[in-house]
């Protein structure tokens, strides 16, 4: 197909970048839900971290405290997720939901004075040698320090769920947290690291947008991509590597369908909108279509209330 | 899917009631609801300052209420149906998707006025209201045809409606007429509202060698874009003049104030009646912001020029001759378009590429 004006260097660079966002909040999403716990405030903790790493690099100057001060306030709202629902056995799918609705809030309030500055340019990391490569060198290894970090976390996560101990631990509360309890491991414990660390790389995925993708800071900029995060979840059947490929063909299809409606190609413009959607889901669904084996993936305490007591 | 925060609709200036005012009962409470948030520096926002402006020209004679981020669909009967509830006397709605919310709503409190922005249907106690954006992109077309080097221009559009059809066929005809090479390219992002979408959709652009980017949704996010770019783009709804003097050389404003005041007026005076507002350059319903110094100065002279002549009626945005995309006659030589075609546009003219969606 004569692909016209579209750049596939520039292309393929645009659409790793697209999906980042995205896939730093799967991935803290689906540690959490590996643990057992159900949270659907991903789109509050996102705008929140996009707002705290927007106020925090204006001020500092220092992309680099952005994106921290962006790990801490998403992580710092997880948090308080985590004390109501562990602690004080809120119902999590209400108090998710309510995380989201107080994460966009507080974000335009923070925000007000913020509307319509520049922030400081986060550089690309050129990785010396490799960035020179010719074809590849520029497109693969001179993007931003988040797509990397974004992808040195799918292995990371993947092997820390699969190899470590504490991975194993993490999974057994997820799996049956009177068990775990019994064998003398600490559901609370587990539970509210893997929550903070969700919020943590929530709060990143915002910041990307706020600092990198868009630059700017916008009221309820992220519209609606923690809610994509948590589908790209379950699709994804709780596996690290089919979160990243959901979240890249997520991305990817959505960065691929503008370039094609910008490069004239004659395509129905109706059928590229829609397609992010429907190619992601149809790989998906066909990936993880064995039924018994997605099911034996899905974490058996998801979103249950534990009380040690109980 | 997409929740958005329905902010709670924030009662302002709660001042005491002033007896022997000129509205009997106390005072005219006015009614608005939003597509977008407040802070999106574009739409909205123009939205909001009208709402300020009837607050600070009638005081305590009025009491606004507003909510924010309205889905175009059932919740907006909801959001609606609640201030109408809550004793408001007239209910601006601000978006196009909000006109068979307002119709139904509207017939469910036939003692409610409502005002519907940029729709086409009217009942006894709707009215609708909207401006010829068109007359703006028309400038707009003049400087992005002059200044292009590549001769490719971009257009980030959201829903294929006729308002942002006659947007592109103006911004079209002007640029062609200012550089006969120039070709036009349209992204349809399907959102009002989604700032890593448009910047998303500006990149793309940018990267086909598009160096001019035109937008009809209501972020700053394609500003910020084509400032990481050094390409050149507009500003849309609002003046968006913190990406002065670039990226953005010049803007359209909506300046709704004036028509709000009026029509609270009306509903004070018991005067009010179902209309259709149609204003442009000329009632200043439709601002063109400042041009700056990265423009040269003839073609500013000549775009402040088309400015006036558009404003004082001397020159119509669509005047032939001009042709439908599929060569069909529209207009013959120095005919001008009418209000009824335009109000339902819904084709290109000659010379763009790419099909309008259905």
């Amino acid at each position: 197909m004569d692909l016209g004006s579209i750049n596939p260097d520039l292309l393929v660079a645009a659409l790793l970048l697209a999906s980042t966002p995205i896939l730093l909040s799967a991935m803290g999403e689906l540690v959490v839900e590996k643990s057992g716990v159900l949270n659907l405030g991903v789109e509050g903790m996102m705008i929140v971290g996009a707002v705290a790493g927007f106020i925090a690099a204006v001020e500092s100057g220092s992309p680099a405290l952005g994106f921290l001060a962006a790990a801490a306030a998403a992580a710092a709202l997880a948090l308080l997720f985590g004390v109501l629902t562990q602690v004080l056995l809120s119902n999590q799918v209400a108090t998710g939901l309510g995380l989201t609705l107080f994460g966009l809030g507080i974000s335009s309030l923070m925000g007000q004075g913020y509307v319509g500055i520049r922030p400081p340019a986060s550089p690309r990391l050129e990785l010396p040698v490799l960035s020179d490569l010719p074809i590849l060198g520029p497109v693969l290894f001179s993007q931003h320090a988040l797509v990397y970090l974004s992808l040195a976390l799918v292995v990371g996560v993947w092997w820390y769920l699969r190899s470590t101990r504490s991975g194993l631990v993490l999974r057994a509360v997820g799996e049956s947290h009177e068990a775990a309890h019994a064998l003398g491991y600490s559901v609370l414990g587990t539970r509210l690291a893997a929550i903070a660390f969700g919020g943590a790389l929530a709060g990143l995925g915002g910041a990307c947008l706020s600092l990198v993708i868009v630059p700017q800071w916008t009221e309820g900029m992220t519209a609606g991509r923690g809610w994509i995060a948590l589908a790209i979840v379950v699709f994804g059947s709780w596996r690290a590597w089919r979160v990243l490929l959901g979240a890249y063909l997520f991305g990817g299809v959505s960065v691929l369908q503008l370039n094609l409606q910008a490069a004239g190609i004659a395509i129905p413009v109706e059928l590229l909108s829609m397609s992010p959607y429907l190619i992601t889901i149809l790989v998906l669904v066909i990936i993880s279509s064995d039924k018994r084996r997605a099911q034996a993936n899905a974490p058996n305490s998801l979103g249950r209330t534990f009380h040690a007591s109980g | 899917m997409k929740i958005t925060l329905l902010a709670a609709a924030a009662a302002m200036s709660m001042g005491l009631p002033a007896f022997g005012g000129s509205h009997g009962d106390g005072p005219v409470k006015a009614g608005f609801v939003y597509v977008g948030p407040i802070g999106d520096g574009g739409w909205t926002y123009e939205h909001h300052q009208g709402l300020l402006a009837v607050q600070e020209h009638f005081g305590d004679k009025v009491e606004t209420v507003y909510q924010e981020n309205v889905p175009e669909g059932a919740d907006a009967e909801r959001a609606m149906t609640q201030m109408a509830l809550q004793g408001a006397d007239i209910i601006f709605t601000t978006s196009f998707g909000y006109m068979d919310p307002t119709i139904n709503v509207a017939a469910k409190f036939p003692d409610v006025k409502f005002e519907h922005a940029t729709g086409y249907k009217r009942a006894d106690n709707v009215s609708t209201y909207s401006a010829r954006f068109y007359e703006g992109r028309a400038v707009q077309g003049h400087i992005a045809g002059k200044m292009t080097k590549t001769n490719k221009i971009g257009y980030i559009a959201s829903f294929p409606i006729p308002e942002v059809i006659r947007g592109i066929n103006s911004t079209y005809i002007h640029a062609k007429k200012a550089n006969p090479d120039v070709e036009l390219s349209v992204i349809w992002v399907y959102t009002w509202f989604d700032p890593p979408k448009e910047a998303d959709a500006a990149k793309a652009l940018i990267d086909n060698g598009v160096d001019v980017v035109l937008q009809h949704t209501d972020s700053t996010a394609p500003q910020a874009a084509a400032a990481e770019a050094g390409v050149i783009s507009f500003g849309q709804a609002s003046d968006m003049s913190e990406y002065a003097p670039l990226p953005r050389v010049s803007s359209i404003i909506d300046n709704w104030a004036p028509y709000y005041i009026a029509r609270v007026q009306a509903v004070m005076d018991g005067t009010w009646e179902s209309v259709d507002t149609w204003d442009g350059i000329g009632p200043g319903m439709v601002e063109i912001g400042e041009i700056t110094e990265a423009v040269p100065a003839d073609v500013k002279a000549e775009a402040e020029a088309m400015r006036d002549a558009l404003g004082s009626g001397e020159y119509h945005a669509f005047t032939g001759p001009l042709n439908k995309q599929d060569g069909s006659p529209w207009l013959a030589e120095g005919e001008t378009a009418d209000d009824g075609t335009l109000v339902g546009m819904n084709f290109y003219v000659e010379g763009i590429t790419g099909e309008i969606p259905n």
